[in-house]
């Protein structure tokens, strides 16, 4: 029990660890950019961290639906080695291939996403495809994504097939850019039960947790297709930026930036 | 068509185990109930979900398969339009759109169930090629091809039911970006796609009567478009004549009269195609087509002025 207990803390003090690595090399990077998406990236790095270092095998495959987080994902694959640091450096450059969306083709991007709605129905294309029945699908969604009506479509079609290796992760950081999820949509919430009501087993998690993140997963009823909705403050954990909408697209200046660096040392 | 094209899409799935069909709540008829029935595992009815549809397909694309997405065009194409744009197109994936009942073919469903701009907008989309086969013999051909050789996203346009074959004896072979010659005549030349290809054919034999010889190409291949093929149209022929059942905007008649100006053609060319306005009116196809300049008698008319 305490060798077990002793395991878990050392796995969430490594994702800890990967996770200040990630911030920092995002933040690193937003200094040469006019602009990227922090705060939307730093709601999501526990769980896309969670997703790759964690719980995907090689023959899974990994789509991000909310795809304005792409520099998260390319900051991860380069610690995996599969995008390359002359390739990241070159990131929104001229001469590189990297943008702010990812695009289908790059190194470890399974599809171009950056319009809202569309990665659920090509996960669902996918796992219809797959024959071997382990591999794994899994999908991070924004909440303010839950706003197009195709992913409705597509989770109504994904528990209609019963495409139970498709696992869903929404973004809950409530924020979208301009406003609160909830204030164009006051009846949002509740999310997890609404995924409930279209044939999926669902879950809530503090997304800024590992662990949870990686225990709800792992303790699904493996029934029904999986949505976790994961909890997650738009911006963390930098004090000047989460919950902040301006944060959605906007680069920290050099005076920003050396103090969200400092404050994530100090974590 | 739709029933030679759900015949050889069962034929090529037999021997092609990567073809997939999903359809958008349309009813299985002849060999698409066949298909599912045989193929129930490389067969899917998304309901009324295009959108899924075409998420679903670049997915299956993506993991190898050759899928195939079937329904009214008008919900093939402009319901889906960002997903065929960004899944489809954007990621180059060699998923076949099939626009079943394209153009002006459902004539009593109203505005909402008919396609008169959809290969000018496909047409825009880079990547994406455009087929549309002017009888079942064609058609065959071209369901080969899409089922096996094709390498990028297509539009395929097609009717519905009970057309006509006009390429039986055609000594031109179909293919793939080629515009074809049906018939060879000297004074007149038609150029036209799909099913309304009828209509020269009706306009050839009147003329004949009057000493008036044509030729007549099926333009299937809209995109990418035999432009060499058309050069040796312009050389030829001092008149061309233009049929097709679509807008006047972006479809047949802006691809010729566009390489004309930059061919310095001198010839004349006619149009008739659909005006640049929604359809209001009711009928047959032939009444719908009428209300837009697209008639027989009138074009016989117009060519018969023309040529003396």
């Amino acid at each position: 029990m305490f060798i077990n207990h002793n395991k878990k803390m050392n796995r969430l003090l490594k994702a800890k660890i990967r996770c200040k690595k990630y911030r920092k090399k995002i933040l690193e990077i937003s200094q040469s950019v006019p602009a990227l998406h922090i705060g939307g990236s730093f709601s999501s790095v526990e769980i896309v961290d969670c997703i790759y270092n964690r719980l995907k095998k090689n023959v899974d495959k990994f789509v991000l639906s909310k795809g304005h987080a792409g520099i998260l994902q390319y900051v991860i694959l380069n610690d995996l080695g599969i995008i390359k640091n002359k390739d990241l450096k070159n990131y929104q450059k001229k001469n590189g291939f990297l943008g702010v969306h990812p695009d289908y083709g790059s190194p470890g991007i399974m599809a171009s996403t950056g319009s809202l709605g569309h990665g659920l129905a090509m996960v669902a294309g996918m796992a219809l495809a797959s024959k071997n029945k382990k591999k794994k699908f899994y999908i991070l969604l924004s909440d303010g994504e839950l706003q197009e009506g195709s992913v409705w479509e597509a989770a109504l079609t994904i528990s209609s097939l019963k495409l139970k290796n498709i696992i869903a992760i929404v973004d809950n950081n409530n924020l979208q850019t301009s406003t609160w999820a909830t204030d164009p949509h006051p009846t949002l919430y509740p999310i997890d039960k609404k995924f409930k009501s279209f044939g999926w087993d669902v879950a809530r998690c503090d997304g800024h947790n590992s662990n949870d993140i990686y225990n709800k997963i792992k303790l699904r009823s493996l029934k029904k297709p999986f949505a976790l909705i994961a909890k997650t403050i738009k911006g963390y954990p930098i004090s000047f930026m989460k919950n902040v909408p301006k944060w959605h697209y906007r680069a920290p200046n050099k005076i920003e930036y050396l103090k969200a660096i400092k404050e994530i040392n100090n974590l | 068509m739709r029933n030679i094209f759900a015949e050889k899409l069962y034929k090529q799935a037999i021997k092609n185990k990567k073809i997939y069909i999903l359809v958008s709540d349309i009813s299985p008829a002849g060999n698409m109930i066949g298909f599912q029935k045989k193929y129930p595992d490389r067969f899917l009815n998304v309901g009324v979900s295009e959108q899924t549809m075409i998420g679903m397909c670049a997915g299956l694309s993506m993991e190898g398969m050759r899928p195939f997405a079937y329904t009214i065009s008008t919900f093939a194409l402009y319901r889906p339009f960002e997903m065929v744009r960004n899944d489809i197109c954007y990621q180059n994936l060699p998923v076949t759109i099939v626009g079943m009942g394209a153009g002006t073919i459902y004539s009593t469903l109203g505005g909402t169930h008919l396609t008169q701009e959809d290969i000018s907008i496909a047409r825009s989309i880079p990547n994406m090629n455009i087929i549309a086969p002017c009888d079942p013999n064609e058609l065959v051909d071209v369901v080969n091809f899409c089922c096996s050789k094709s390498k990028t996203p297509i539009y395929l346009r097609i009717g519905k039911a009970g057309e006509k074959n006009f390429t039986k004896n055609c000594k031109d072979k179909w293919k793939f970006g080629k515009i074809r010659k049906i018939n060879s005549g000297r004074d007149v030349c038609f150029l036209s796609f799909g099913p309304i290809i009828k209509k020269a054919f009706d306009l050839r034999n009147s003329l004949r009567a009057q000493n008036i010889s044509s030729e007549i190409y099926s333009c299937h291949t809209l995109k990418p478009f035999d432009y060499n093929g058309l050069k040796k149209v312009f050389k030829k022929f001092k008149l061309i004549v233009i049929i097709e059942d679509h807008s006047k905007i972006g479809g047949l008649n802006t691809i010729v009269k566009e390489h004309a100006y930059e061919n310095g053609y001198t010839g004349k060319i006619i149009s008739y195609s659909l005006k640049d306005e929604f359809i209001h009116c009711y009928g047959s196809q032939d009444d719908l087509l009428d209300k837009h300049n697209i008639n027989t008698k009138k074009i016989y008319q117009n060519i018969m002025r023309k040529v003396k």
